[in-house]
C-alpha cells in the first residue's frame, strides 16, 4: 500500500516535470531559452518515471536495474543533443553583436573564420 | 604486459558492469563473460583510442554525482517555477562566459555536460583555444553569480578528480 503510494507520487511527479518542459517550449520566447524546457523533462522527468518502474520491479516482481542503465545513457547523450541545437542557433547569430565577448579577443569555436 | 592487458582499466569494470546491468540477473556466468568482453573490447578498440585519460582521484566522482543528482532536482523545482509563474518579459537570460581552469578535454566534457543537465543553464560552445565556455542561462539577474557558482560548485570539484 505504501509502496504503491511511493509509485503514484513518483509517476505523478515525472508527469509533471515532463509537462512543465513542454510548456516552457510552448511559452518561452527565445530560441535558446526554449532549449531550457526539455532539458528538464529528460532529467528529473525521465528519471523520476524510471524510478517508479524500478521502485514496482522491487516491490512486485524480481527487480530490475535496466532502469539505471537507461538513465545513465539518457544523461551521457542528452547534453550532445542539447549542444548540437545550441551550436545551430550560435551559427545563426554569426556576425550579430549578440554574443557575449571574450575577454582575450579571442573567438567562439562555432563562429571563428578558420 | 598489464599495461597490454588492460589499456584501459577504467573502461575493463564499466564494460563489465553495464554487462551485469544488461543481463539484469546477477549469476557466475554472466561476471565471467562480462569480463571476457571487458577485456577484448578494449584491446580491439585500442588503436582509435591511444592516449588512456588519466583519473588520479576516481573515487570522488561518486561525490561529484550525488552533488549533481541533488543539484538537478533543487535547480528542476526553480525553474518549474520560473516557466509556471513569471512572465517573459520579466526574465532576464544572459550568455555568461566561464573561463577554464581544467584543460583534460574528459573534465571538460563533464562540466559541460553537468552544466547542461542542471536546468536554467545550457553550455553552448567552447572558445576556440579551449580556455573558456559559453553558457546560456535561463533568467540571470546577476551573470557573475552564475559563473562563480560553476566554478566554485562543479569545476573545483572536477579538478580534484581529473588533475
Amino acid at each position: 500500500m505504501l509502496i504503491d503510494a511511493l509509485i503514484a507520487a513518483l509517476l505523478l511527479s515525472g508527469a509533471f516535470f515532463t509537462l512543465v518542459g513542454s510548456i516552457g517550449l510552448l511559452k518561452l520566447n527565445s530560441p535558446m531559452s526554449r532549449l531550457h524546457g526539455p532539458t528538464k523533462a529528460s532529467t528529473l522527468g525521465v528519471g523520476s518515471l524510471l524510478m517508479a518502474s524500478m521502485v514496482r520491479a522491487f516491490a512486485h516482481d524480481d527487480g530490475s536495474l535496466h532502469e539505471v542503465l537507461v538513465m545513465a545513457f539518457l544523461f551521457v547523450t542528452a547534453p550532445i543533443s542539447g549542444n548540437f541545437i545550441a551550436k545551430v542557433h550560435l551559427h545563426k547569430l554569426r556576425g550579430k553583436p549578440d554574443l557575449a565577448v571574450l575577454p582575450q579577443g579571442d573567438s567562439w569555436a562555432s563562429t571563428s573564420r578558420e | 604486459m598489464a599495461g597490454k592487458l588492460f589499456p584501459h582499466p577504467l573502461l575493463t569494470a564499466l564494460l563489465i558492469l553495464i554487462w551485469c546491468l544488461l543481463v539484469n540477473e546477477f549469476r557466475l556466468g554472466t561476471l565471467v563473460f562480462g569480463t571476457i568482453l571487458g577485456v577484448l573490447i578494449p584491446i580491439a578498440t585500442h588503436a582509435y583510442w591511444p592516449d588512456r585519460p588519466r583519473v588520479p582521484r576516481p573515487w570522488r566522482l561518486a561525490v561529484y554525482v550525488a552533488i549533481v543528482i541533488w543539484d538537478i532536482i533543487v535547480a528542476n523545482i526553480h525553474v518549474a517555477f520560473i516557466v509556471l509563474f513569471k512572465r517573459n518579459s520579466d526574465m532576464s537570460p544572459a550568455w555568461v562566459v566561464v573561463p577554464l581552469d581544467l584543460r583534460t578535454p574528459e573534465a571538460i566534457t563533464m562540466l559541460a555536460g553537468t552544466i547542461t543537465l542542471t536546468p536554467g543553464t545550457v553550455s553552448a560552445d567552447l572558445s576556440a583555444d579551449g580556455l573558456a565556455l559559453l553558457v546560456h542561462a535561463l533568467d540571470a539577474p546577476d551573470p557573475d553569480a552564475v559563473r562563480d557558482e560553476i566554478k566554485q560548485r562543479y569545476e573545483r570539484r572536477l579538478l580534484e578528480i581529473f588533475e
